[in-house]
């Protein structure tokens, strides 16, 4: 199933163009149906449903080296849900066919890549893959229009070179201090403590802080985020983010760190760091998208601190708060593109009211917002229950009190937040405004329902998404 | 090994003038200059198809691809191209200095060269190792060049759209 993976969206970009103009609408949702099938297929990878045997043959003629395991399956699930509904979303806001026959393309594209970062165990196929990933997500950002599109992308493929660089650096110090590049090689030579090797993690580290933009590397993606049309920012900080910079760091951390102590103190402390800067930033902001940005950085901080814990419950608490902030934080984005394309702007100061023109978005604005809070019985509380119990395990008590205090200004600047936008007099400027419409709804709700079925049947749920993860 | 030398330094004078000029016609040909110094470097140290893939894509094609690039912009007035240099060497004149200053630290560091450089297995044949143990990342690159081509049809589209 692993090549199937990679080949299907390929083939199906190729495809695509083969159709004539005409029907181009239907481009989006063949591309919608590919990820619903690539959902599906992690789900029922985790049943051990699916007979891989019957593709041998063909991905021993490829010759693709690939492993699944369930932090891919975790991957793949989260990149099929959040590109179905940056699709839904883009069918709603993007204005021409054309336009969204070229934005499922390159989700496609991407996809391709963030499924080979889940699957390969190598650190070059690993940079290759993240590549890949970065130059799909920079067309899709410049795709926008104005000055504001142009700066957001220029920051984000310039950053994303800069942080070519360090890997790249990196892969060669690992060429040269241990028995190859793959992740088992860089975990001998740095369980046998070679100066070089550590040298080389900490450069590809750098380089991955970059990707996921973690604090000091943070300064690219609310420009990025907020620049970005609406669909994309639904994909990009629903999986983008999170795949090309935080799923690399929970693999590496699972694969080739190991608990080692300087690996795992760098973990902590950049983790802690980025939760704190990007939640106290988050309260500063009075743009929707803008806060939702420091939002990502802040959560991102919290899967990074996660994986510097114990190494097994670390793991676990990583990928579920990579699970619970990829559905959450992608519908926040769909809903900030439902209030946008009612006022025409995201400026919270100038809202009011909203609750009772667009009851529906409201509601499933606040799941999402007191989910990435933490409270209880959402999936956020669970996963940030498990973050605070990984780091009481490995004795960072202190660690682990940043976790939860820093959660409290989450739940500020959401509450905010929510204060600005929805409650309160209606702002009579906006008497105007509507319920979103049903398409931009759809996704909305199904993410929402995602998050409330998980938080109340969390024990279940834990076992198909993390079965052989940790 | 004084030939060497001078080619190293050669190529760093490439580089800087392909980073320092505000020409983008200048900076291409720094670029490719650089790039073909870099491979005599390695056709010097018995990398011959390393030296032969430099040559082609980078001085080659690439240069070719950025010439026809520049080919297309518009050119500046004397005005805008003064005003540009003075903020270029603003922004970047410390540039020459570190390179400087790197060089001389570096050939004060004796450090052990003892480095063995494991390579994979196989034959050792470059194209055995893309073709038989690489292959993903053929495919992987495949994918970068299919999303450079999307790029320009929807970047330039959109240009035109807006130049319309």
């Amino acid at each position: 199933m692993s090549a199937l993976l990679l080949l299907v969206p390929f083939v199906a970009v190729v495809l695509l163009y083969l159709l004539p103009k005409r029907a181009r609408a239907a481009g989006l949702w063949i591309a919608f149906g590919i990820l619903a099938l690539e959902a599906a297929a992690a789900v029922l990878d985790r049943f051990a449903t699916i007979d891989v045997g019957l593709l041998a043959p063909l991905e021993k003629l490829l010759g693709f080296h690939l492993t699944t395991d369930g932090l891919s399956g975790l991957l793949i699930l989260c990149t099929g849900l959040v590109g179905m509904a940056a699709l839904l979303v883009a069918r709603r806001t993007l204005e021409s066919v054309n336009e969204r026959f070229l934005f499922a393309n390159l989700v496609l594209v991407a996809v391709v890549g963030i499924n080979g970062i889940a699957m390969v165990r190598d650190l070059f196929s690993l940079y290759i893959f993240v590549e890949v990933t970065a130059v799909a997500t920079f067309i899709l950002i410049a795709a926008g229009r104005g000055d504001h599109v142009f700066e957001g992308a220029w920051k984000y493929i310039f950053l994303s070179v800069v942080a070519s660089v360090l890997m790249l650096t990196s892969l060669g110090f690992f060429l040269l201090s241990t028995d190859g590049i793959t992740l088992d090689a860089a975990r001998t030579g740095l369980a046998a403590n070679a100066p070089l090797a550590w040298i080389a993690m900490a450069l590809f580290l750098c380089g991955l802080f970059v990707k996921g933009a973690m604090v000091p590397f943070h300064g690219w993606l609310a420009d990025a985020y907020t620049a970005a049309p609406a669909p994309v920012s639904v994909f990009m900080a629903g999986i983008v983010t999170k795949a090309s910079g935080i799923f690399a760091l929970l693999r590496i951390a699972q694969s080739t760190l190991g608990g080692a102590t300087p690996g795992r103190e760098i973990l902590l402390v950049v983790g802690a760091v980025t939760i704190v800067v990007g939640a106290f930033l988050a309260l500063t902001q009075t743009n929707f998208k803008r806060m939702l940005a420091y939002s990502s950085i802040s959560q991102m901080g919290y899967i990074v601190l996660a994986l510097g814990g114990d190494l097994h419950l670390g793991i676990l608490a990583a990928g579920l708060h990579f699970f619970n902030h990829a559905i959450s934080k992608s519908q926040l984005f769909a809903n900030a593109a439902a209030i946008e394309r009612q006022l025409g702007t995201l400026d919270m100061d100038e809202m009011g009211g909203l609750g009772a023109r667009m009851p529906v978005t409201a509601g499933t604005t606040a799941v999402a917002s007191l989910s990435i809070a933490g409270l209880p019985p959402l999936a956020g509380f669970w996963s940030k229950l498990l973050i605070v119990l990984a780091l009481w395990n490995a004795k960072e008590y202190a660690f682990a009190a940043v976790a939860i205090l820093a959660s409290l200004v989450t739940l500020a600047y959401f509450l905010s937040l929510q204060r600005k936008v929805f409650f309160g007099k209606p702002v009579d400027k906006w008497s105007g405004a509507r319920e979103a419409s049903a398409g931009l709804l759809v996704p909305a709700v199904a993410l929402a329902l995602i998050t409330i079925a998980l938080g109340v049947g969390f024990p279940f749920a834990l076992r198909i998404l993390l079965g052989g993860g940790a | 090994m004084i030939w060497f030398t001078l080619l190293l330094v050669v190529l760093v004078l490439a580089a800087l003038w392909a980073s320092m000029t505000t020409t983008l016609l200048r900076a291409t040909l720094g670029l490719a200059l650089a790039s073909a110094l870099l491979s005599v470097v390695m056709f010097s140290m018995g990398a011959t198809l390393a030296a032969v893939l430099e040559l082609s894509v980078c001085a080659g094609l690439i240069s070719v691809v950025l010439v026809s690039v520049a080919s297309l912009t518009r050119p500046r007035s004397i005005q805008e191209e003064i005003a540009s240099r003075r903020s270029r060497l603003r922004r970047i004149w410390p540039l020459p200095l570190v390179l400087i200053a790197a060089g001389v630290a570096l050939s004060f560091v004796h450090a052990p060269v003892d480095i063995v450089l494991h390579l994979p297995k196989g034959d050792g044949d470059v194209r055995t190792l893309l073709w038989s143990m690489r292959q993903l990342d053929l495919f992987g690159q495949i994918l970068i060049l299919l999303a450079g081509a999307l790029g320009v049809l929807v970047l330039f589209r959109k240009e035109a759209k807006d130049g319309d």
